[in-house]
């Protein structure tokens, strides 16, 4: 029988314990944001909307980037047998990382904002997150030394971090009057950076998935074949060339959208690998999904497919055309970020942190129903959206539009179904956190550690 | 199997593609600049300060709670816009802007209508799936 891990907690797990709580903070603020849609001007004069969706929007993406930063440091340790150059540096990044993300937060409630559309901050709380950035490539690329001879995770996070520093860097080329003082000359390379900086965060994620897939399997002949790299190099060529679906409505150069246009067909490619592979994926879920982390994996299967053929019908300009501006897209980013994102996170926070401290099997049944709990309510969220995102579209294209306020009165049964489907998927997602976050928390406390027998989810 | 050497070369051969294309477009911005007066510059400070886009969207990136702005200047005018920034909404606060303020936000959404057009039926689609203005 398998003992826990009680080892005393280090600072990948740490950096993964701090995204459990800013997923929660972004759960809670999400459902905030939520009862706006419903009751217009609630907490108007206190936490208005502008104060509310950065804090859901910031906590979400610091959930995302400081897991799969966790997360991957916690792999190369695993990987490289702990040879790695130095875990101060790993510690600096952390607390650069930690406080700067809560002096973000703070930053909101006090209505200091950086006023840019999706992810945005004062510009001077980016100099912290560069330096913590800078410090993990230096780290890294010591660690690694080449990235010759390695299996495809570590080219995947490689490039993650080089391209997340780059593309990082590039969304604060706006501080400049050369790029800010002509509008679409500053959404233009806004949506240029943003649009990489997704597929770069997504890179490490992916690279982590692959790693615990092999780990799970014991197959690491994967990570090193030929498709793997093949699918590496259609996800870095659509990271740095398909970011141009965002600004298909922007009077910008005709070529962006034509090259987008293309690359993005290169997904295609993607999709049917999925579906070439679907029988022995499902046998493969059948053999691993007593494993809680394999079974995330699997969820982020299912979403992975749903929203790589809503992104490629998004692709085609003649069909964004009818959902830019709607609330597909933001069934897209959600689909996406919890779906995917979420779940791949999940599934790696699973495998990192269940193991030590406490035993599970008194959660066993809270974290099952959680996932399910979390997965059928997110497939409605996605629905409400994607419909009230239709209707929006139908509105957009009539000849005789009725007046915005009477559109949005028209969507509300839709915002009512988010809203609920919203609150039972924080709630789903709240109780398959719960144990790993007490789990870590007696650890901290309980510095001896408790032997405990180790029980499978 | 794909070697080491070609692997290389392709992850060489796309960074260089990208930072190429890069900067040609930081060099060859779609607008040549023009300058703007400072009235304009402070509308878009205020634009920021106050977070606009968590509400309203501008070629349709932004918020859903409010309505898109892109066009506002021409489409309702510069009276219209006035009144609502000064007593705000159900749903926006009043932020109690100073007659210079309202003018500079004014300047920005008078800058930011003559950019171009956000409406998706002023598009025509082609068979081959583009778009055109």
């Amino acid at each position: 029988m398998e003992q826990l891990n009680t080892e005393k907690i280090t600072t990948p797990k740490l950096f993964i314990l701090s995204g459990l709580f800013l997923v929660v903070f972004g759960l809670l603020f999400g459902i905030v944001g939520a009862f706006q849609y419903i009751i217009p001007g609630l907490f108007k004069e206190y936490l208005s909307f502008e104060k509310v969706r950065p804090l859901h929007v910031s906590s979400v993406i610091f959930w995302i980037i400081i897991t799969a930063v966790g997360g991957t440091w916690t792999y190369i340790l695993e990987y490289t047998q702990k040879k790695i150059y130095s875990s101060i540096l790993i510690k600096i990044q952390l607390i650069l990382f930690v406080f700067t993300f809560i002096a973000i937060l703070i930053s909101y409630f006090f209505g200091v904002f950086g006023g840019r559309e999706y992810w945005e901050f004062p510009p001077l709380l980016a100099l912290p997150i560069v330096l913590g950035w800078v410090l993990f490539i230096i780290n890294f690329i010591k660690t690694i030394k080449t990235i010759k001879h390695h299996p495809v995770y570590v080219w995947m996070w490689f490039t993650g971090t080089v391209f997340f520093l780059f593309t990082f860097l590039e969304s604060y080329l706006w501080i400049f009057p050369y790029f800010r003082n002509n509008v679409v000359n500053d959404m233009t390379i806004q949506w240029k950076s943003y649009g990489s900086m997704v597929g770069s965060w997504n890179m490490l994620i992916y690279g982590c998935s692959i790693y615990l897939m092999d780990k799970i399997s014991g197959n690491k002949a994967y990570a090193r074949s030929n498709i793997a790299f093949a699918l590496y190099f259609t996800g870095l060529f659509n990271l740095m060339f398909n970011w141009g679906h965002h600004i298909y409505v922007l009077p910008t150069h005709n070529f962006i959208k034509h090259i987008s246009y293309l690359v993005s067909m290169t997904e295609l490619f993607i999709i049917g690998r999925i579906i070439y592979k679907w029988n022995s994926t499902l046998s493969e879920a059948k053999k691993n999904f007593y494993r809680s982390s394999y079974r995330f994996l699997a969820a982020a299967d299912v979403w992975i497919f749903l929203n790589l053929l809503l992104a490629i019908m998004m692709s085609i300009p003649a069909i964004n055309l009818y959902t830019h501006g709607t609330h597909i897209t933001v069934a897209h980013t959600m689909g996406t970020t919890i779906g995917i994102n979420t779940m791949l996170l999940l599934a790696i926070a699973y495998e990192t942190l269940s193991n030590s401290c406490i035993s599970f099997e008194p959660y066993k049944k809270l974290m099952k129903s959680g996932y399910w709990i979390a997965n059928f309510s997110l497939f409605i969220f996605w629905i409400s959206l994607i419909i009230a995102g239709i209707l929006k579209s139908k509105w957009q294209m009539s000849t005789e539009q009725i007046p915005f306020a009477e559109m949005k009165e028209m969507l509300k049964p839709y915002f009512y179904s988010f809203l609920i489907a919203g609150t039972v998927l924080a709630t789903g997602l709240i109780m398959v956190i719960y144990p790993l976050v007490k789990n870590q928390v007696l650890c901290i406390l309980n510095t001896e550690g408790k032997q405990i027998e180790k029980t499978e989810l | 199997m794909l070697s080491e050497k070609q692997k290389l070369v392709l992850i060489i051969f796309l960074t260089i593609a990208f930072l190429s294309y890069s900067v040609y477009l930081y060099t060859f911005l779609p607008y040549k600049q023009r300058k703007i007066s400072e009235q304009c510059v402070k509308g878009m400070d205020l634009w920021q300060k106050y977070n606009c886009n968590a509400c309203h969207q501008v070629y349709g990136l932004g918020g859903y709670l409010g309505p898109d702005l892109t066009n506002v200047y021409s489409k309702r005018g510069p009276e219209y816009i006035a009144a609502f920034l000064q007593s705000g909404t159900q749903i926006m606060p009043k932020f109690n802007f100073s007659e210079d303020e309202i003018k500079s936000l004014l300047a920005f959404l008078e800058m930011m209508d003559k950019s171009g057009k956000a409406d998706p039926r002023t598009y025509k689609i082609n068979k081959d799936g583009t778009i055109e203005y």
